[in-house]
């Protein structure tokens, strides 16, 4: 049926995909739909390497999805070679995350999927799952099952399935965020090799990732997104050549002027923008609230532990210090942001420092932490504030935590809204605010438990 | 009837299973709506049987020699009730699971069908299939064949809704992604991630299998007897001329043919399903069993098991069906059909309510009914005390095997023969017991209905007591935690979640074994103890199709209270505090 996949180099610079105008809300059955993607537009040329970097929250894997065409975006469309797209083509391939491998499909028979899908004859068949196979260094794991496989060579699997049909474009959804860091290095310094010796069957590749390095290293272009919802904050160029070195002093300077553009004081959606994008007749208590990212209570004050003491004494440049706490950037950024959020600290052109607040805070012992970690929550979030309140108000001293879990489902998604509890949950016990009675779900003054 | 069957260890299921279901209302709707159909078909079927033909009767021989064409008639009827069995669950769960609407009626369905006690279907399908089949005693076949099914189908059918419900999304996208069609992704994806469950389940339901069939060959409906050759009408012989030594040759024979299908069918079976596994940790593989081994070092078997395998993932590759496009969101227009769809619904349940209060009405007294539910709370109280006596005897052996792993893996192989072995075989042997000594059936009856079912509680409690973390037996040890405290603190909430799986199970099998045991027979003897389990039987072997229908509602409706009222919650809490890991 199909004819074969060889095909002829497009011209570099052609357009492939073009996103246009691209939005996306998470279809909730009550109120107000949660928007993840907000008016994106992006084109991906032939002969391009495109990071999109982002944070959790930024709805970038959403998007890399809508570009497969294995979602529709809410509004907006999407273009492949200049036609709407409507449904994944085999010109788009995928490599994901998790690797997404046929357990019970040995190597060969993995790589071989796209093809067999299309019903590609045996002889041709066998002969492009070797070619792939060799390409991408996997000669003698034919037979192998997955999972007798590392993590690198089954992500190597996952290569190996996309560029057997030859793709124009290929889209990886934080491929080697899985791996650990020597074996994603390894991947990564390979990829780049074959495509600079122009050995990768692809015209394209979009890098979904949240390692700021990561993209610097490899892509030509760096889309950064911004988060809740995902909206395009910059798009960067990369003029280095390949191979690149990490140790280049103006290899560190993007990465450093990167690091600055992704703290900017971040457009965080206040209350009042959400409650005006939300529903129009918002009653007194119905009012919308942030996502809080899980952020335990031990891991902010150890972070600011370690920014009081020297020799940071209260502020660090932030790849520093998430070399020396040995985080991810998408462990770090949360830490700060909570920290920023209750004003304990701040964050400033890719540095962190401790607020005055934060200092006292270190200084003090655990029962005066514990004061002022209530008063920050009491004063910054509004969740908790209401929580209180409300236990105040009431006789019995406790309420049922099904209505602030629905409260918050009005303005993010319940995955969304059981984290963010959850995170508040943890907050407040420290603080000693109220408790939580997880048997029954219900929010509690201790001193007046019924029990 | 058996209910958690399909996990019959917490382990088994892994993450996938599903979060218990809360459809109680929904259930008793639809009970209401099986049994205004049983009403329905029993008219209609009644005026095709009008003189009821008894199908030829093949005499039965005790000689010992006949025991293996006897077992191998047996199992030809396990296999093809298993073979129903998987064509069903296919069809079934499929439409459960592809179909939004179908999904709404068909799950809830599947839960009402495994609280119907299938014993007491036995004498509608008799009914039904000899007068499909008069005088022929394919009629018969047909309808023991339906009973082994009844007792593995809806298990299976359950285990593969959940497991196709459950496809990873990232293989549902890389499908999608490389252009699978929906024939080709059905085959190349969703069944594979199916055949664990679809394995297990299948293994786990012949355990109540076995039962059927024994019991289901030899039996009385009305002025129907009816004799299939086989394990079980053998055994029947033997009761009626009172011959120990044939009922211990069956048993013997019983256990080779378990046995047999268990290293040649199962036991590859199962360490081949271990590749469709999805979660990636290898948890110590147990040895390749000796027959998969043969299959794959033998040339020839291997040869046709290649061959097998190529032209299946051939017929899988056939580009048949649709390219599945973008998922698309739920439009408004699917909310007004969703009205209509309600809206029909209520109908047919209104109509099937009218029905059943109109037959109630025709055939029932109030007296009667109270009468029948007094006989349930009866048998309540014996499933109740024999699981308490089980729970009693075998957690505390279980623990002692459990924490010992040689002993835990020897108990464990003897605990699931046990459990798949039919234990109505036995009840010959008690029963001889009960004459010989003169004892008070109302008693010495009860213990039959868990005969089968104890061993739930056993091998649960070892998977428990086994993989209880030595860690924190190690800190019981360090603080120096002894006696009652240590049961109380330590180990009984440790196995609570699989000891809960094991009762569970346990609860179900005693339900459906009561209609077996209640009523026994030696010879010319016949014990009856009181109880919902033996009305149902007498009523059957009388061929009073309603008063078999009345009593078939009434356990229904007592083992579908006691899942909503104790069981789901139990599961619960044990699920939400107790809950290692």
């Amino acid at each position: 049926m199909a004819s074969g996949p060889e095909k002829k180099a497009l011209p570099s610079g052609s357009v492939l995909a073009e996103a246009r105008r691209v939005s996306r809300f998470y279809h909730k059955d009550s109120a107000a739909d949660v928007q993840v993607l907000d008016d994106i537009s992006l084109t991906l040329r032939a002969g391009e390497i495109v990071g999109l970097l982002g944070r959790s929250g930024s709805g970038k894997s959403t998007l890399l999805r809508i570009l497969a065409g294995l979602l529709p975006p809410s509004s907006g469309e999407v273009l492949w070679k200049g036609k709407p797209l409507h449904k994944p083509t085999q010109e788009i391939a995928v490599v994901f995350q998790s690797f997404a491998l046929f357990p019970w499909m040995t190597v060969e028979e993995n790589v071989a999927l796209g093809l067999d899908a299309r019903g590609i004859a045996a002889p041709e068949r066998d002969k492009l799952v070797d070619d792939a196979i060799d390409l991408i260094g996997l000669g003698g794991y034919e037979n192998a099952w997955p999972k007798e496989l590392s993590g690198g060579m089954q992500q190597r699997v996952g290569l190996a399935r996309a560029l057997v049909v030859h793709p124009d474009l290929l889209l990886m959804d934080e491929p080697f965020s899985a791996l650990d860091v020597l074996t994603a290095e390894n991947l990564r310094t390979d990829l780049i090799e074959l495509w600079s010796e122009e050995k990768l069957p692809v015209q394209s590749m979009l890098i979904v990732t949240h390692n700021i390095e990561e993209a610097v290293l490899m892509c030509d272009r760096i889309i950064i997104a911004s988060s809740n919802p995902g909206r395009i904050a910059h798009v960067l160029h990369v003029p280095f050549a390949h191979p690149r070195n990490r140790e280049d002093a103006e290899f560190r300077k993007l990465v450093d002027h990167i690091y600055a553009l992704m703290t900017q004081r971040a457009p965080i959606v206040s209350e009042a923008d959400l409650a005006r994008m939300g529903k129009a007749q918002a009653s007194p208590l119905t009012r919308s609230f942030r996502a809080l990212v899980p952020v335990s209570i031990t891991m902010m004050i150890g972070m600011m532990e370690a920014l009081a003491a020297p020799p940071l004494n209260g502020r660090a440049d932030l790849p520093v210090l998430a070399e020396k706490l040995q985080l991810e950037l998408d462990d770090l950024f949360p830490l700060g942001e909570s920290l920023e959020l209750l004003r304990l600290a701040e964050l400033e052109d890719g540095d962190i420092l401790l607020t005055n607040e934060g200092v006292h805070f270190v200084l003090s012992d655990l029962d005066e932490r514990k004061a002022i970690m209530g008063h920050a929550l009491l004063h910054n979030v509004p969740l908790v504030r209401m929580i209180c309140t409300l236990l105040d108000e009431r006789p019995t001293h406790s309420i049922k935590a099904e209505r602030f879990r629905s409260e918050l489902e009005d303005s993010m998604s319940a995955d969304y809204a059981r984290q963010t509890l959850q995170t508040i949950i943890g907050w407040g016990r420290f603080a000693e605010l109220f408790d939580y009675d997880e048997e029954g779900d219900r929010f509690f003054l201790e001193d007046a438990a019924p029990e | 009837m058996n209910r958690s069957w399909m996990n019959l260890t917490p382990q088994s299921q892994g993450s996938s299973s599903l979060p218990l279901r809360y459809l109680n209302s929904v259930d008793a709707l639809l009970l209401l709506c099986l049994a205004a159909l049983a009403i329905a078909l029993g008219a209609a079927v009644r005026h095709m049987l009008g003189p009821l033909v008894a199908p030829a009767v093949t005499p039965i021989h005790l000689d010992m020699w006949h025991l293996p064409g006897y077992a191998l008639r047996t199992t030809i009827r396990m296999f093809a009730a298993l073979g129903c069995s998987l064509l069903f669950t296919f069809v079934y769960a499929t439409l459960a699971a592809k179909s939004r609407r179908a999904g709404q009626i068909l799950v809830p369905l599947l839960d009402v069908l495994q609280s119907v006690p299938i014993l007491g279907f036995l004498s509608f399908t008799i009914t039904f299939f000899l007068g499909l089949f008069p005088g022929r005693i394919l009629g018969a076949e047909c309808a023991a064949i339906f009973t082994i099914f009844t007792s593995q189908a809806w298990n299976m059918a359950l285990g593969m809704y959940q497991s196709l419900r459950s496809v990873p999304p990232e293989l549902e996208e890389t499908a999608r992604c490389f252009g699978l069609t929906s024939w080709q992704k059905f085959w190349r994806l969703e069944v594979p991630c199916t055949i664990p469950s679809l394995v297990w389940n299948a293994m786990m339901s012949m355990a109540g299998g076995w039962f059927m069939v024994v019991y289901s060959e030899s039996i009385t409906v009305g002025s129907t007897d009816i004799t299939l050759p086989g394990i079980g009408s053998y055994v029947g012989m033997a009761i009626d001329q009172q011959n120990i030594g044939a009922v211990v040759a069956a048993i013997l024979a019983m256990m080779v043919v378990i046995l047999a299908y268990d290293q040649v069918l199962f036991r590859p079976l199962a360490a081949w399903s271990g590749r469709f596994r999805l979660e990636s940790s290898n948890t110590g593989q147990a040895v390749e069993p000796w027959f998969l081994r043969l299959v794959r070092r033998t040339r020839l078997l291997r040869m046709c098991g290649n061959a097998l395998l190529s032209v299946g993932r051939r017929i899988s590759y056939l580009p048949l069906g649709s390219r599945p496009g973008a998922v698309q969101m739920k439009s408004d227009e699917s909310a007004r059909a969703d009205w209509v769809w309600w809206g029909f619904l209520l109908l047919v349940c209104l109509g099937a309510s009218w029905q059943v209060w109109a037959y109630a009405h025709a055939h029932y007294t109030l007296g009667q009914m109270a009468y029948v539910f007094g006989l349930g709370g009866i048998t309540l109280l014996r499933v109740v005390s024999m699981l308490a006596l089980a729970s009693l005897i075998w957690v505390p052996v279980g623990i002692w095997c459990g924490l010992d792993p040689t002993r835990a893996r020897r108990a464990q192989i003897l605990a699931q023969y046990g459990a798949a072995f039919p234990a109505n075989l036995f009840f010959p042997v008690f029963v001889v017991v009960i004459v010989h000594f003169n004892l008070t059936p109302d008693i010495w009856l009860t213990p039959l209905m868990i005969l089968g079912a104890q061993w739930y509680i056993l091998f649960n409690v070892i998977a428990g007591a086994s993989s209880f973390p030595s860690n924190l037996l190690e800190v019981a040890r360090n603080f120096e935690i002894k006696g009652w405290f240590w049961w109380r603190r330590i180990m009984l909430p440790g196995i609570a979640p699989y000891y809960l799986v094991g009762v569970m199970a346990a609860a179900g099998g005693a339900w459906n074994a009561a209609i077996a045991s209640e009523v026994a027979q030696w010879g010319q003897t016949t014990l009856t103890a009181h109880g919902l389990g033996a009305y149902i039987a007498q009523s059957t072997q009388l061929g009073h199709i309603s008063d078999v229908g009345l009593g078939t509602v009434v356990m229904c409706v007592f083992v579908m209270l006691t899942n909503a009222l104790v069981w789901r919650p139990l599961s619960d809490f044990v699920a939400r505090r107790l809950k290692l890991n």
